[in-house]
């Protein structure tokens, strides 16, 4: 039997298609239990399929290097759908015109708030600079975390892997945590989303309302500025 | 779709383009995001796009898009085994600081913003020369 799968596998595996359809399949087994789970937060389909996909790899021997030749091209759609966002964005623009102190004060405060408690209690217990500042750009969406984590001293693979991590937490709790601060409104939801958890968190809230979805994008992007302006400095505090 | 994937992918390699040119600190998605913002509202009226100012294969591709954004973080994800090393050194005050300042995060800018827009709202409200919407 052993034998028969490997002669299948091996022509097969040379090819994008297997890891394609393995990460296909792992992020739609994660909706049905999501779903059976009557939508349970911790049932999160990107952590279930993230899950399922390292076990066959660690099972199969399979490097990250080969997994991620296939399953660049779900990665690559990303990018259009940043852009997307712009359409929930630009239909609920006037919800935003008119808060706009709300957004400049909440982003600023929880911008502030997520960047230096991650620094400080990483220092507390005992964390070395790097994991710190590895920490510092993790709320920020991927691209700019990477490139402040490696301007500020951080490790940016470490980065990248906080980042997916702290969005797939922000994912996770982000609802029952406001809801349970009796924050009921969608656009703080959705604010809160981009800010701490950027796109993944995003993509818990976005589907499920459209006013959520035009405040995460803009809390993605107003983030990523005014991380990118005041870390740096933050790093010139603790030198290397 | 064919023109949808057109508009979105054009618009994403405009962002590109002027994040080399112009050396933005802002990663070429999120320019070609805000461009294409302005595009609907432009085309829309009153500062914002109706829903006639959205094509509807943008909007079906967009929505479709939207409504599995998570599946396109999952290679990225994966990556985090790559990264096991460094992770099981400093595991605990990595774990604590992802933990903490993801949670604090959150609270904080739902907190302020719930708070802010509802005094904003009812000073809106209270004066009585601005039309209710």
């Amino acid at each position: 039997m052993d034998h028969v799968l490997l002669a299948v596998w091996q022509p097969l595996g040379l090819t994008p298609l297997p890891w394609l359809a393995v990460t296909l399949a792992a992020y739609m087994l994660g909706q049905i239990v999501q779903r059976a789970c009557k939508g349970a937060p911790l049932a999160n389909p990107v952590l279930i399929a993230i899950l399922i996909v390292s076990a066959l790899l660690e099972a199969t021997g399979t490097s990250y290097a080969r997994y991620f030749a296939g399953a660049q091209f779900i990665q690559f759609l990303l990018g259009p759908a940043t852009v997307a966002l712009a359409v929930p964005l630009a239909l609920n623009l006037n919800h935003v015109r008119r808060s706009l102190p709300g957004v400049g004060l909440a982003l600023l405060a929880g911008s502030l708030t997520s960047a230096l408690s991650g620094v400080a209690v990483v220092a507390w217990l005992g964390g070395g600079r790097e994991a710190a500042f590895s920490m510092a750009p993790k709320a920020v969406t991927t691209p700019i975390a990477l490139s402040l984590s490696q301007e500020i001293g951080g490790v940016p693979a470490l980065t990248a892997a906080l980042a997916i991590a702290g969005g797939i937490i922000a994912a996770i709790v982000g609802r029952t945590v406001l809801r349970w601060l009796r924050v009921e409104d969608w656009r703080a939801h959705g604010l809160a989303a981009g800010v701490a958890g950027s796109g993944i968190a995003a993509a818990q809230v976005a589907p499920l309302n459209g006013l959520a979805a035009a405040f995460a994008a803009v809390g993605i992007g107003l983030n990523g500025l005014l991380t990118a302006a005041f870390v740096p400095l933050l790093a010139m505090l603790w030198p290397r | 779709m064919a023109s949808a994937f057109a508009i979105l992918i054009g618009l994403q390699l405009a962002g590109e383009v002027l994040c080399q040119t112009l050396h933005l600190p802002l990663p070429g998605p999120l320019i070609g995001m805000a461009l294409l913002t302005v595009v609907l509202v432009a085309r829309g009226s009153a500062g914002t796009a109706g829903e006639h100012a959205v094509p509807p294969s943008l909007l079906k591709a967009a929505n479709g898009l939207i409504a599995n954004m998570g599946l396109l973080f999952v290679p990225a994800g994966v990556g985090i085994i790559a990264e096991l090393g460094i992770l099981r050194r400093e595991w605990l005050a990595i774990l604590a600081g992802l933990l903490i300042s993801t949670v604090l995060g959150l609270a904080v800018t739902g907190l302020v913003m719930h708070h802010v827009s509802r005094v904003a709202g009812a000073r809106q409200r209270s004066a009585p020369e601005v039309p209710a919407e």
